[in-house]
């Protein structure tokens, strides 16, 4: 392998223009394309050759491979890659933003700011697990925030593709990734499983709540396995001022059981976008860790633990969807809204792991700060709110799967297209306008613009015309 | 240069060319067939017509059991009743031409660290299946250090990996991914059965290798066996070789 390019130096066409990081396990350089992308670029090179160890090459491939078919804001854009039996690099966008190892100086931070960032690597985490990929190494120092406040996942060497070959999946290996951070199934060797990120989000909101690791930072086997049954100390119990729906996310991610745990990313970052719609179960408020019986009884069960079959990330994702219902409660419309119920529970009924969000839109208050108006548009919202509940009523969905909001906005088509993309809403379930409504324009509008900007499949609802049936 | 692995077409046109057109639309400019062009299907002779076209125009074709006993009977040993009454039948309709070609193939084929064999290289005339990753390690260590060893026989498409030293990897390829196979590691495919897919999915198998680029796709395509299975039982072969090919099993 020849010796690594310095400050000047000149690699397939990328001119080397700073040192960024060298360290064990490669080098980062911040380069010049021979055109520029339009976005600042670093070149990663392994630290490969005698006396280091094979696996390092084997991550430089893994890395490379899945680099070069992610896609999407929440991950660095891939450019280039060098030959391997040459020189081997990677190309890709220099991420400007801020490390979330950064932020870990400052241990604990405010239940805000543990919720927005766990929700903006909620969604990142979505995007990879959509794409078929899981990171397996999630951890701060491997989050960058954008400055617009998206998460960027980096570093790929421990990645997993269910499209490709596994190059990492040997059999008898030890567990890779960071000790303090990973799932107990990768303990087990398990490399498929998307929740294995979501348990290491959990990890990491709970050592930025609380300033501590929810299992210290083990080095060896036993150490690591200690997860398979332990429960972390509630975090509350270190820190008061956590509210206790922070503490139900945080440990409901810690679940040692993966089906224990969130189903999907989007799911986390639906919750930590609203706080006020947790359902807080016996996970938030215990303020002691489980009983000596209780972890006998899990310990017992890790010992012959074993890892479940092999499940691809969208498969996962496609069981555990958000169901958004627009419902029009200032039109009172049974007959639509039957219809729109009916439509929502054939949805849910074939996956019980969904979730239903019941969405209205209202105008905005027009004047802000006038206590009168406030307490005008705080009188139509607790209304409308009313309107959804009872609306959702004769579904019967179990109340940690269903969550209410009444929006403000002057266009509700976008208050609701905004809406979907912000929570990574899967399908969208409106109403067709009814012939017989005087505002048929308006609503038709609505339906039409629901139906072309959507991120998502919309379902349009119609009740049958009467006399039809 | 692209190509074009096919195994197992087992006497199906249907299949064949559904596959033929859609590796010609994919850019394949060669061709390899990893034995048991005959066998079970209707087509015997149109079947062999093709493969002989290409290879007079430079495929690599090796032969499979199924080959065997439509040349002698004793090539038959070990097969179920429905699959020796199908190689009874093939060797009344083959013609001279056809017997020709098939008694003149070899067992396996070294090719630019390509290896090709219907079974394993571990003993290619004895065409043992590879269905696991003893059967593969065992294959791979016989196939003189090939980068890539391809074959047939087993209808199902897999994919064994070596790492490191250890036994190599299995792996349920996803069908139209290109996978990079790069040299430095060995790779046993097995296409999958273009004419008899037995894994529920009715679409025929097969694969393309992209030598130059170091990447392998395995694809699925849907063809009309319909019209297949209607002609296993227009010639009087056993029913449940048609009802297969409806079900894909």
């Amino acid at each position: 392998m020849s010796k690594l390019p310095d400050v000047g130096d000149e690699l397939d066409g990328y001119r080397v223009t700073g040192k960024l990081h060298a360290g064990g396990m490669g080098v980062l350089l911040t380069v010049e394309a021979p055109v520029d992308p339009g976005f600042p670029l670093v070149m990663k090179i392994p630290r490969l050759g005698y006396g280091e160890p094979a696996e390092a090459v084997v991550s430089y491939e893994v890395e490379q491979n899945v680099m070069s078919v992610l896609q999407g804001p929440h991950v660095p854009r891939y450019v280039a890659a060098g030959d391997l039996a040459v020189q081997p690099y990677i190309v890709m966008e220099l991420v400007e933003g801020e490390c979330l190892k950064d932020r870990v100086d400052r241990i604990p931070l405010p239940v805000d700011e543990v919720a927005t960032l766990g929700a903006a690597v909620a969604t990142a985490l979505r995007s990879l697990h959509q794409q078929e990929v899981v990171h397996l190494d999630v951890k701060p120092s491997n989050v960058v925030l954008r400055p617009s406040g998206e998460a960027v996942l980096i570093d790929f060497g421990l990645a997993h593709h269910a499209h490709y070959p596994d190059l990492l999946a040997e059999e008898s290996r030890n567990p890779m990734g960071s000790a303090p951070y990973i799932s107990p199934e990768q303990v087990l060797g398990v490399r498929s499983d998307p929740r294995s990120d979501l348990f290491a989000l959990g990890a990491m909101l709970y050592e930025f709540a609380t300033g501590r690791m929810p299992f210290g930072s083990p080095t060896g086997p036993s150490g690591l396995r200690r997860r398979l049954h332990a429960d972390p100390v509630p975090p509350r119990a270190i820190r008061k001022e956590i509210p206790e729906w922070l503490q139900e996310v945080i440990l409901h991610l810690l679940e040692p059981d993966a089906n224990q745990r969130y189903a999907t990313a989007a799911q986390v970052a639906f919750d930590l976008g609203h706080p006020d719609q947790v359902v807080v179960t016996e996970r938030g408020k215990r303020m002691m860790r489980a009983g000596l019986g209780t972890r006998l009884r899990r310990w017992i069960k890790a010992k012959g633990m074993e890892p479940e079959a092999v499940i691809r990330p969208s498969a996962q994702l496609a069981n555990a969807r958000i169901v958004l219902a627009a419902v029009a409660t200032t039109h009172t419309n049974e007959a639509l809204f039957q219809a729109q119920r009916d439509a929502v529970r054939r949805l849910l009924a074939s996956d019980p792991e969904s979730r239903l969000a019941c969405v209205t839109v209202v105008k905005p208050s027009s004047v802000a700060g006038v206590e009168t108006e406030d307490d005008v548009a705080t009188t139509q919202a607790i209304k409308n709110l009313v309107h959804l509940r009872h609306w959702a009523e004769p579904l019967q969905v179990p109340v940690a799967t269903i969550s209410f909001h009444v929006l403000e906005g002057s266009d509700p088509a976008a208050t609701v297209l905004a809406y979907a993309r912000a929570n990574a809403v899967d399908q969208i379930v409106i109403g067709a306008p009814p012939p017989d409504l005087p505002l048929r324009a308006l609503m038709g509008t609505f339906a039409t613009k629901i139906a072309a900007e959507a991120p998502c499949t919309v379902t349009l609802v119609r009740p049958p015309a009467p006399g039809r049936e | 240069m692209k190509i074009a692995l096919l195994a197992d077409i087992h006497s199906n046109l249907e299949a064949l060319s559904a596959c033929l057109d859609h590796a010609r639309r994919e850019g394949a400019e060669g061709h390899a067939f990893l034995g048991d062009m005959v066998g079970y299907g209707a087509d015997p002779r149109a079947v062999l017509d093709l493969v002989m076209e290409h290879a007079a125009r430079g495929a690599l074709v090796v032969r499979g059991n199924h080959d065997d006993a439509a040349l002698e009977e004793a090539g038959d040993e070990g097969m179920n009743l429905a699959a020796k009454r199908a190689a009874a039948w093939t060797r009344e309709v083959l013609l001279p031409v056809h017997r020709t070609f098939l008694a003149a193939l070899p067992f396996h084929i070294r090719h630019e660290g390509l290896y090709l064999v219907h079974g394993s290289a571990s003993a290619p005339e004895k065409h043992v299946y590879v269905t696991d990753a003893r059967a593969a390690s065992a294959s791979l260590a016989r196939s003189g250090g090939a980068s890539w060893v391809f074959c047939g026989h087993v209808h199902e498409p897999a994919l064994y990996y070596t790492v490191g030293g250890a036994r190599p990897l299995p792996f349920k390829p996803v069908p139209g991914v290109a996978i990079p196979v790069p040299t430095r590691r060995q790779w046993l495919a097995i296409a999958g059965s273009t004419g008899q897919p037995r894994d529920g999915n009715t679409a025929a198998c097969y694969a393309m290798l992209d030598p130059d680029r170091a990447v392998l796709t395995f694809h699925r395509v849907p063809y009309d066996w319909e019209t297949a299975a209607r002609k296993i039982l227009a010639a009087g072969l056993p029913e449940r070789l048609a009802v297969r090919l409806r079900r894909g099993e």
